[in-house]
């Protein structure tokens, strides 16, 4: 578990020229991957997230679900920078991250994907994914001028990986065309890819499945498992319970801004709090 | 037919400045999406900043170092990309509707305090005898007007040169991602503010150097070269010719300054002389037909429809490298 993973190693059998293994990062040795601490959060006094608390073991995949509205979205954001914490800490490989801006988490290794896919729409597939790569001597504007023989030389490194991860998932075909031409399921596999080029350790997927057709949802539960293999550690918000109950060891149950439980995904989902939960979200 | 060479010269000087500032327009609006409408503020900064720093000491106002032309061309930008950095550090981080509105009233007070800082601008009288490149050609109109338009070309080539570099490289590409959508790229790493502030800054610069440039050429400026119309022209000619395209930016500033010059022309022969004034307002009329048009007919411009590739990434598609294989399960 602590090599580094190939990224699809049938594919890069088929990659003509030489073998370009695309290397995820090992696996971290704290043991806690991700540890949310009484976090809160309020938007005019209503407390969308209340003293929630969960840890996520490094290498594992969690699962995070709950009827619309808990608060899981929020939870996602919270973790990702995206809103700020009412209260409470959130630490990223021991590291406390809650006072640090959304673009700096993804250094830390945290890296996210939306509900709603936000892909660059006029920007080609390929150059989706190049956006997301960490080592970019041309993302200062001088280099560019003045030292163009190093930017280049990363700048082909990163376009030799992003073809390797685009392929990964499946958008090889597609790897010239608009962002704004994919499919709603080709979507979510192209976050899932614009994520990976950033090498993360933990990735905050927002319902993956959902929209998606059943041959792409396969792909992409196959993917996320090879990535998990790999050392990667995940936290879903998914509806789709056959997603979760595949891929998900643990589910944490949220409801009304709060944690219900934490268990296996079979056993969470006859808990009676955890039925009460769906069926009074459903009925209000 | 000399006279007709001459103008078309004049006429291209005149029309490629608009091109530098629609060159930077594009680096905010066209890349980085930045709704950037004070253009008029920055013309005007790099204007004064050159024309106060250029001019012969004169008894009426501060300034007059008589420093060279290429001195107050370079001071221009750096002032007018500091204004526009202290702006952005103020604004970046408002949404695109308020950031328009904040930099159309940042403009107009520019405007108002060059029309009232007498002591320093001249006030309504504006500054004169602002030196002129080549100004020794100036007794043979032909000869000045060409060897402009060669230093002109000059800039404005070297210009597109590096801003095509910086487009099409990882730095570019960045600035697209954040147009297309701010969170995900933050979500990715990147800086979202900072990048902003970077290419509104240098796209400030250069329309501070567009200002000085036509100061320079014309040797003179007021205040009222610097309303709002002169905004709203360098929009029109960045959506005509093709925003988020350099090469589109240049041919807009073309292609549009010569509709200006030709309704100029026709009102001047067609309209009565009391009337002409009036009808003057018929030049904003036709260039607002020609952006209707446009925006119907090429709704991205003249230009626009090629997407900016990394200049890297587009080597490789022109190598014909094979895609790869799909992955079959």
């Amino acid at each position: 578990m602590t090599g580094p993973l190939r990224v699809g190693p049938s594919h890069v059998e088929r990659t003509r020229g030489p073998v370009r293994p695309a290397t995820l990062p090992r696996l971290w040795s704290g043991a806690r991957m991700l540890e949310v601490q009484s976090v809160s959060k309020s938007f005019d006094g209503f407390r969308a997230v209340d003293d929630v608390s969960f840890v996520v073991p490094a290498g594992s995949i969690v699962g995070l679900i709950g009827p619309n509205g808990a608060g899981k979205t929020t939870t996602f954001n919270l973790i990702a920078g995206t809103l700020q914490p009412t209260s409470g800490s959130i630490r990223l490989g021991g590291h406390p991250v809650e006072h640090e801006p959304a673009h700096r988490r993804i250094a830390a290794g945290l890296a996210r994907t939306f509900q709603i896919p936000k892909p660059f729409g006029e920007m080609s597939v390929l150059e989706n994914v190049l956006v997301a790569a960490r080592s970019q001597p041309g993302e200062r504007m001088l280099a560019n001028l003045f030292a163009r023989a190093d930017v280049q030389r990363q700048e082909k490194a990163n376009i030799a990986r992003a073809r390797d991860i685009v392929a990964f998932v499946d958008l090889a075909r597609v790897e010239r065309l608009p962002a704004k031409a994919l499919s709603g399921g080709q979507r979510k596999l192209l976050e899932l890819a614009r994520v990976l080029m950033a090498e993360p350790k933990l990735i905050l997927l927002d319902e993956p499945a959902a929209g998606v057709n059943p041959a792409l949802l396969e792909t992409i539960m196959a993917r996320i498992e090879t990535i998990n293999r790999g050392g990667v550690t995940f936290l879903i918000i998914e509806h789709n319970m056959d997603l979760v109950a595949r891929l998900c060891g643990e589910v944490i149950v949220m409801a009304e801004g709060r944690v219900l439980g934490r268990g296996a995904p079979q056993v969470m989902a006859r808990d009676p709090r955890v039925v009460e939960a769906y069926l009074g979200g459903a009925a209000a | 037919m000399i006279d007709l060479l001459g103008y078309g010269a004049f006429f291209l000087v005149n029309a490629l400045i608009f091109g530098v500032l629609c060159l930077g327009l594009n680096l905010q609006w066209g890349q980085t999406g930045l709704f950037n409408v004070g253009v008029a503020g920055f013309a005007a900064i790099g204007a004064y900043a050159s024309a106060i720093l250029t001019t012969p000491e004169a008894a009426e106002r501060i300034g007059g170092f008589g420093w060279p032309i290429l001195a107050g061309w370079l001071a221009a930008m750096l002032i007018a990309g500091a204004a526009a950095a202290l702006v952005g550090l103020a604004t970046l981080r408002l949404r695109a509707d308020y950031l328009a509105m904040t930099t159309f009233g940042i403009a107009v007070t520019i405007q108002v305090v060059a029309l009232n800082a007498t002591a320093l601008t001249g006030g309504p009288f504006g500054i004169a005898f602002i030196p002129r490149p080549f100004a020794s050609l100036a007794e043979t109109p032909i000869a000045f007007n060409a060897a402009n338009l060669a230093l002109t070309a000059a800039v404005v080539l070297g210009l597109f040169l590096v801003l095509e570099t910086l487009t099409r490289s990882p730095w570019g590409r960045v600035l697209r991602a954040i147009r297309e959508d701010e969170a995900a790229a933050a979500s990715l790493g990147k800086s979202v503010n900072f990048y902003r502030l970077q290419a509104f800054a240098f796209g400030g610069a250069i329309m501070g150097l567009a200002g000085a440039m036509q100061a320079h050429f014309i040797g003179f400026i007021a205040p009222d070269n610097y309303l709002s119309i002169l905004t709203f022209q360098v929009w029109a000619m960045l959506i005509v010719g093709g925003s988020g395209n350099n090469r589109g930016a240049l041919i807009g500033a073309v292609v549009v300054w010569a509709l200006w010059s030709l309704s100029s022309l026709a009102v001047g022969t067609f309209v009565a002389p009391a009337f002409q004034a009036r009808a003057a307002a018929l030049q904003i009329v036709a260039i607002g037909m020609a952006l209707a048009v446009i925006l119907l007919v090429r709704p991205r411009g003249l230009v626009g429809e090629r997407a900016t590739v990394s200049r890297d990434v587009e080597a490789l598609h022109d190598e014909g490298a094979p895609a790869h294989e799909p992955v079959r399960d």
